[in-house]
């Protein structure tokens, strides 16, 4: 074993993740006179200090492990055992194909089928998922985008089947498909009719499923697929503005549905800029609702969020070391005052994570809130010179890059002509290229490497008949239906996707029905077509 | 064509949207000299071949971080044959497990890079491919 020491590096000791320089000692001269109004009180405007007025004094963060794969009945499985191990909510993994409209038997979901969540065809696999959980006592997030109208349909036909009300399911819809385009990547249709099937679904929700946050605006991908912090919150906040634009385009008060959006932010390892960063995202967010679109109820400015902590963080070299990364970032999102969290598993970088993995992620939240103090005052570090200092710039900063992104034409227009692709490209390039130099130090990466074999490490073994057996399911399963009802509750879909009406109600039918994923998407693309990605290079 | 440079083709197989590796491979690539030729998402076998043919490149680089890694290397290692070109040699990136990447080396991929590979190395490592420095094992 050959350890190698370097000298810490210049550039990391003296400018954050994002590049903002830091002075060696900060002072009351940096956070100027007028603090207590940037930070108003805790549940009160601007929001700085938290969402709510007792925070975890009153009750802890939700506490949701993002799991999922093989079949409904391999993800229920691994349900029952995160929420016998103390985990308080759901988050549902789906694997590719159903993210991309396709049903497990499409030739091009070979080799995909509940790899990286559940493979869901049809409601009966809904159904299994949640078999025998208390739906309506279940918060369920649900990572899904281009096809979640048609997976929150299925939900709410399983809560139907179960004789759960709607109004008793609470939970939350990703669907953010402005993001998808920008850096995760599971668009299917064309940026315009995604946009309104987004909204569809926001819209449906407001009245119909009132408990649900229809939509988590992300930043979280981009920043995962290299984008800094001040990026990060730029681009979330840009596609807040697209869909309260279009939405209120369609003649909906911003009030009747601000105050169930919610944001989804990364927390990395940069701990004093990602608490800022957090911090500043609830007063932007305020400021855009009072001052772009006049609101009138003070719940439609107060920014929730979920909060995961960051896979591209991790190392596949010296996988415990991740232990450590994941521990400080949970407590920034602690810091920042989130509303839920996940904790990555410390053997993500190689697989999705092992039963013993999993639960030490749980673990750590538990430590995290029981263990060590964080939670006993709201919002602990307010006063920091630095800290302070650090919200403001980055408040400012990101402002910038709203306004810079407004004068390309807004979130959809730059993303049509790749700029905001190109922007975190160039950035996850020059991350890289200081990661060789050793400019910006990874512990084990390019510092205190050692030569222990990362094969050496127990991973998850996916069960590879996973693929035959639900497709053999799924098979049995459509025998059973009536095909004239299918037929006609997916003429639905395509005539109110050919009009404006609202596509759930249609796409709930067709549920009922037992259509599958993949028809009623197929149903969307015959009006709307499929979307390929524009030239970047 | 033509300029001595390097031609490589990189592209994502299958449905995974995780880009983030395989456009900085293409940076790289391109500040070492090579000619890039970006696929992008979501090709399948038949795609990445047919472009690797009209384009007359030295090698095929693909990114997988879904974990279908094995099925998609199989159809691409064996659809080369069928295609003629059984010694154009193909790259692999992404999250490929130590035991898998054995796998595809043995099923002729000529190099395997799998989470915690140096930039530097991974652009060197190619462009030795291009230039026939190694050959598939």
């Amino acid at each position: 074993m050959t350890p190698s020491r370097r000298p810490r590096p210049e550039g990391s000791a003296v400018s954050t993740d994002s590049g903002l320089t830091v002075k060696a000692l900060y002072d009351a001269d940096d956070i100027g006179d007028d603090l207590g109004v940037r930070l108003g009180a805790p549940g009160h405007p601007p929001f700085t200090r938290g969402p709510y007025e007792t925070m975890y004094r009153d009750r802890l963060w939700t506490m949701r492990q993002y799991a999922g794969f093989g079949s409904g009945d391999d993800t229920n499985a691994r349900y029952r055992f995160l929420l016998e191990q103390g985990q308080t909510a759901l988050s549902v993994a789906f694997d590719l194909p159903t993210q991309l409209g396709l049903d497990s038997h499409h030739p091009l979901a070979e080799a995909e089928v509940g790899r990286v969540g559940v493979a869901i065809d049809t409601v009966d696999d809904m159904a299994d998922v949640f078999d025998g959980l208390p739906l309506d006592q279940l918060s369920v997030n649900f990572t899904i985008n281009a096809t979640a109208p048609i997976i929150l349909a299925f939900y709410l036909v399983t809560a139907e089947r179960r004789g759960i009300e709607w109004d008793q399911l609470s939970g939350t819809v990703q669907n953010d498909i402005l993001k998808e385009f920008l850096a995760r990547h599971t668009f299917i249709y064309p940026p315009g009719p995604s946009m309104r099937l987004a909204c569809d679904l926001v819209e449906f929700a407001a009245t119909e499923v009132p408990r649900f946050n229809p939509i988590s605006v992300t930043g979280y991908h981009a920043r995962e697929a290299g984008a800094d912090a001040i990026q990060e919150l730029a681009f979330a906040m840009s596609s807040a503005i697209a869909y309260c634009d279009e939405l209120v385009g369609r003649g909906l008060p911003f009030d009747s549905f601000a105050p169930r959006v919610s944001f989804h932010f990364a927390t990395t390892l940069d701990l004093f800029e990602e608490v800022a960063k957090l911090r500043a995202a609830r007063r932007v967010w305020h400021r855009l609702a009072t001052e772009r679109y006049g609101a009138q109820v003070e719940a439609s400015a107060r920014l929730r969020f979920f909060s995961g902590c960051s896979g591209a963080t991790l190392t596949a070299q010296q996988p415990l070391n991740n232990v450590v990364r994941s521990t400080i970032q949970c407590m920034g999102a602690v810091l920042g005052g989130a509303q839920s969290i996940h904790v990555m598993g410390y053997d993500e970088a190689l697989e999705i994570p092992t039963e013993e993995a999993v639960t030490l992620a749980l673990r750590t939240q538990q430590i995290v809130a029981l263990e060590s103090g964080l939670t006993r005052t709201i919002d602990p570090l307010a006063g920091s010179f630095y800290l302070e200092s650090l919200t403001d710039e980055i408040e400012r900063a990101a402002g910038d890059l709203i306004a810079e992104i407004e004068g390309h034409g807004g979130a959809v227009a730059a993303l049509g002509e790749g700029i905001l692709q190109r922007w975190i490209a160039e950035k996850a390039y020059q991350t890289e290229r200081e990661l060789s130099t050793g400019h910006r130090p990874k512990v084990g990466v390019n510092c205190y490497t050692d030569d222990s074999d990362v094969d050496q490490l127990r991973l998850f073994e996916m069960d590879d008949a996973v693929c035959e057996r639900q497709i053999a399911r799924t098979r049995q399963r459509l025998e059973r239906r009536d095909g004239r009802e299918v037929a006609v509750a997916l003429e639905g879909v395509v005539a109110a996707a050919t009009t404006s009406d609202n596509v759930m109600p249609p796409l709930i039918e067709a549920a009922r029905a037992g259509a599958t994923l993949g028809e009623a998407s197929a149903a969307l693309l015959s009006v709307f077509g499929e979307y390929r990605e524009p030239e970047l290079w | 064509m033509g300029d001595g440079r390097p031609r490589i083709l990189l592209a994502k197989p299958g449905l995974d949207g995780h880009d983030r590796g395989l456009k900085v491979i293409a940076y790289g690539l391109r500040d070492a000299g090579a000619e890039v030729i970006y696929l992008g998402l979501r090709r399948t076998v038949a795609q990445i071949l047919d472009a690797a043919i009209d384009e007359d490149v030295d090698v095929i680089g693909v990114s997988i971080l879904s974990g279908a890694h094995l099925a998609l290397g199989r159809n691409l290692l064996a659809g080369r044959d069928e295609r003629g070109v059984g010694d154009l040699p193909v790259v692999f990136g992404g999250t490929i497990p130590g035991r898998d990447a054995d796998e595809l080396r043995s099923l002729g991929a000529a190099d395997v890079f799998g989470v915690g590979s140096e930039l530097t190395e991974v652009i060197a490592a190619i462009l030795r491919v291009a230039a026939h420095e190694v050959t598939a094992t």
